[in-house]
């Protein structure tokens, strides 16, 4: 366990190489004592080695994703377990895709990530993990996770925050006892909001105030990646959500909130 | 081929994720031929929970953290007081419905939309459509259902929900996306332009088991079928329902004596011997009763 009193949490990175450069600087900026990533490093976007070398260079330290676990294992899927077969279709393109592009040293690294981080932010105990504490791949969305269920997790993995990944958007929910649940967002793609802005959080504690989650959107240079996904031939559906912010697929597993709030 | 109980496999709660609540007991305004527990305008078999009841279990489900709430019946909204009930539960987390889409007045919905808008939660519908014409859905759930069930999406749709469309495989498992196609093209037709589709496996059980054949004696789980299996596709790993005689192991098994755990949540999380035919078919098919949000698959 380490101490520290600001850390910037990146979520799905998804092979958005832009964007995690756009992150990183920006959490130097505002001042950062550490950096992490709470998996999915692949997955979506084009060139899936390219995300590795700004990881280790800037000391980033990762969780393993469902995707990193299935791009490490060499497994037939990414176990995201859609439902849906068109979502199944364009899921495995980019899986396929990814898998072929991942170097075996890469892969060796996403094998040696662990499942779980946990640090100390002031006198909370924080874990950082990618679905929930309890399985890698399991869904929060916000309008179908009870705050008696938070509180369960808290509980029962002797948390005071417990930081998530996985579902693609960002959400938090206080809890009693000063206890805190947040999903900070995704690196990899927007929002299903319209705006092609990503996002990470920051975590700070301080006496005075407590704990802070900051929100932040980041702007990136969103038109390269998107040609350079078509350069790769990635499915024009995921080219069209990096250009307009909207989800294409995988919309079946939304809750009806969180559907609602999208294009389709 | 038979079993002794020695050798049924039990199963273990691992938490109490999902409560559901038996709402209007056994009691429908249709009597489809497939329907696993037999309901009718005259089984009486289970009685309809009160708000009251409701808000015991509520309370109780706090501190053993439930995640999400789900109502059944029968048809929920005979029940009088479901709307409040629903609202109630709101309060605690998510809440979802199935109904056969039949009985949905205007004032119900227009205060569940309210409400809906107003809580964290989502409030979800689940629709039972049984096929995407009435010449496949009518011979199962009854003479003009179709048109009426449709016409209850319909009116969800307006009312700004986007109900999950849950159809019960009635034709060969072969023609799922021709189906499922025309069932896109269907609803779009009536106003529904991106709806959610779910296709549910047949239980052969009640009404079911004369439509067809019953359970085969060999249709059972045996313990090495678990061994290497994910549990937690099998309802019993992470719920528990409510009816008005108590806590039972899940929704589909309530007309089985042994599905009676106990009187209160808690004294209703021992393991589960699953023995019956129909736990054969939850091994299947899998997670049969959550929604997609849901349903996402264990990684081992
Ligand atoms: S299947 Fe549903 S709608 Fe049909 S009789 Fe049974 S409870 Fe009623
Ligand atoms: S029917 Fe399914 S959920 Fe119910 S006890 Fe059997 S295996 Fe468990
Ligand atoms: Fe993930």
């Amino acid at each position: 366990m380490k101490a520290t009193s600001r850390v910037a949490l990146f979520g799905g990175i998804y092979s958005n190489y832009l964007a995690l450069e756009a992150a990183i600087q920006d959490a130097r900026r505002r001042k950062a004592d550490a950096l992490y990533c709470l998996g999915d490093l692949g997955a979506f976007g084009p060139h899936p080695d390219r995300v590795f070398p700004l990881l280790a260079a800037q000391g980033v330290h990762c969780v393993q994703g469902n995707y990193d676990e299935s791009i490490a294992r060499e497994l037939a899927d990414c176990q995201c377990g859609y439902t849906d077969p068109r979502d199944n279709h364009f899921a495995q393109i980019s899986y396929d895709y990814t898998l072929a592009k991942t170097s075996s040293h890469n892969k060796a690294y996403l094998r040696s990530l662990p499942q779980e981080i946990r640090l100390e932010l002031g006198p909370l105990r924080l874990l950082l993990c990618h679905g929930s504490p309890r399985r890698t791949n399991e869904f929060l969305w916000e309008s179908t996770t009870s705050t008696a269920f938070l509180t369960h997790l808290l509980h029962t993995y002797n948390a005071d925050v417990i930081a998530t990944t996985h579902t693609g958007l960002k959400w938090r929910r206080s809890l009693a006892n000063n206890r805190h649940y947040v999903n900070v967002g995704v690196l990899g793609r927007p929002e299903n909001d319209g705006r092609t802005s990503v996002w990470y959080t920051l975590l700070e504690y301080s006496p005075a105030q407590g704990l802070t989650i900051e929100f932040v959107p980041l702007v990136y240079d969103h038109q390269r990646l998107a040609r350079e996904m078509r350069a790769e031939g990635l499915p024009e559906e995921f080219v069209a959500t990096t250009l307009t912010g909207w989800w294409t697929t995988c919309l079946e597993v939304l809750p009806g909130k969180e559907r609602k709030r999208g294009r389709y | 081929m038979s079993h002794s109980p020695s050798e049924t496999p039990r199963v273990a709660i691992s938490h109490l994720d999902d409560l559901w609540f038996q709402v209007s007991g056994t009691r429908c305004n249709l009597t489809c031929a497939h329907c696993f527990i037999s309901c009718s305008p005259h089984n009486h078999s289970y009685g309809f929970l009160s708000l009251a009841d409701v808000r015991t279990r509520l309370a109780e489900s706090v501190p053993l953290g439930v995640k999400e709430y789900y109502f059944t019946g029968g048809e929920p909204f005979l029940n009088p007081q479901l709307t409040d009930i629903l609202i109630e539960t709101l309060n605690y987390g998510p809440a979802t419905v199935l109904t056969n889409g039949t009985v949905l007045k205007d004032e119900w919905l227009e205060r569940l939309a309210a409400a809906d808008a107003a809580s964290l939660y989502s409030l979800e519908f689940r629709v039972s459509i049984d096929g995407c014409t009435a010449e496949m859905n009518d011979p199962v759930r009854g003479a003009g259902t179709f048109a009426r069930a449709l016409a209850g999406v319909e009116k969800l749709v307006a009312f700004g929900f986007l109900p999950i469309i849950t159809a019960a495989r009635v034709w060969p498992e072969g023609d799922d996306q021709r189906v499922l196609g025309e069932f896109v093209r269907v609803l779009a037709a009536r106003g529904y332009e991106r709806p959610r589709l779910k296709i549910l496996p047949t239980l052969k059980l009640g009404a079911e088991a004369q439509r067809t054949c019953g359970y085969a004696h060999d249709e059972r789980i045996t313990p090495q079928m678990l061994e290497d299996f994910d549990h937690r596709q099998l309802v019993c790993e992470h719920s528990r329902i409510v009816t008005d005689r108590g806590v039972h192991v899940c929704p589909i098994l309530i007309e089985s004596p042994e599905s009676l755990l106990g009187s209160s949540l808690s004294a209703a999380l021992a393991p589960f011997a699953v023995g019956h035919g129909a736990c054969y078919t939850c091994y299947q098919y899998g997670a049969i009763c959550a929604n997609p949000s849901s349903a996402a698959r264990l990684q081992e």
